[in-house]
């Protein structure tokens, strides 16, 4: 007779990913870049928005690393802002991990001067799930929401609003022709995160740009202050 | 969608600790846990777990997932309670918003149980 045995095994189910991430994240590191890692819901306006960074961001020089399912239609549109930006075609996945950013990382290497950059952009696929729990390197992870998406979208996807240390509400300009309630949005976020950094923006004509820009300008300061210190 | 990764991952985990034992064991059960705070759906898992083992060393193996409810801390009451996915994940007693999570964000590989041939 066979005799059944039991084997303790105890790992992350996203070990390979976790263990991936942490590479990244000390190349980052090693060249002294801050990642953020961008997420949303298609649509709620993320390529728009980092157009607009680009534009307006003064001091620090910046790449892109573009995750999309087939097209290079967004990093072509962010090409023009004379950056450099590596498109990532997730095939049929529908979020970024750690071995997709790998590559790119891989490719920033080789065709440009790493050491040169202040930050990094991971702008993820579209998507308020899974990019949720697939961790690419970064240092910080912002989420977006459109005020056309309703109030109640952080309570069905509050795993994302959760992650965030940034949340910025999109396409204020909107806001007139919609009965969209912000006060609510933010209260609903701050129920399952009571400590994210909150922006209301609007990439199209400018509003409160200046609070985000001044947020990834302090993020970038507390990293090379923790990379110091780490030394 | 992403469960089919997450699959992925796990029968790479269970292959490299199968690959290591002498004699190469029947594994009969794998046990996740897995929380009610992640994005994982444990059905879908299962769906694709059935589906990529199918002719592998795992062909027949059983999935077995423990789920883990959500649970937080609240600071104000000093107490545990429950959040109401997709309306209340505050405080139903103070209002305190969702400070701490005792547990919930759990994805695990646990245990197996295996014969040894």
């Amino acid at each position: 007779m066979h005799q059944t045995f039991d084997a303790a095994i105890e790992m992350n189910l996203l070990h390979a990913n976790q263990r991936g991430a942490d590479h990244n994240r000390s190349h980052f590191d090693q060249w002294g870049i801050t990642c953020i890692n961008l997420m949303s819901s298609p649509g709620a306006g993320k390529t728009q928005l980092l157009e607009s960074t680009l534009k307006g961001l003064q001091g620090l020089n910046v790449a892109v690393i573009e995750g999309d399912m087939t097209t290079e239609l967004d990093a072509d549109r962010l090409r023009q802002h004379g950056v450099p930006v590596i498109a990532i075609n997730t095939g049929r996945s529908c979020h970024l991990d750690s071995k997709m950013v790998a590559g790119g990382i891989h490719q920033l290497q080789h065709d440009h001067d790493p050491t040169a950059l202040d930050l990094v952009v991971v702008e993820n696929v579209g998507n308020l799930v899974c990019p949720a729990e697939f961790e690419v390197g970064e240092h910080a992870k912002v989420a977006l929401l459109s005020i056309t998406e309703g109030e109640d979208k952080p309570l069905k996807y509050p795993v994302m609003f959760r992650e965030a240390d940034c949340l910025l509400i999109t396409k204020t300009d909107l806001a007139p022709h919609l009965e969209a309630d912000l006060d609510q949005i933010e209260a609903n976020v701050r129920q399952i995160n009571p400590h994210v950094a909150i922006f209301r923006v609007s990439a199209k004509t400018g509003e409160g740009l200046a609070g985000w820009f001044e947020w990834i300008q302090q993020t970038v300061i507390n990293q090379t202050n923790r990379l110091q210190l780490t030394v | 969608m992403h469960e089919t990764d997450m699959t992925k991952a796990l029968i790479g985990t269970i292959h490299d600790w199968w690959d290591s034992q002498p004699k190469h064991p029947t594994i009969q059960k794998i046990h996740l846990i897995v929380g009610a705070f992640t994005c994982v759906e444990p059905a879908s898992l299962q769906f694709a777990f059935e589906v990529q083992t199918q002719g592998t060393f795992l062909d027949g193996a059983q999935l077995v997932i423990k789920d883990i409810p959500l649970v937080a801390y609240c600071h104000t009451c000093r107490a545990d309670y429950r959040p109401e996915f997709g309306s209340q994940y505050a405080c139903p007693e103070c209002n305190s918003p969702m400070e701490d999570i005792r547990s919930g964000r759990e994805l695990k590989i646990d245990h197996l149980e295996y014969v040894a041939v």
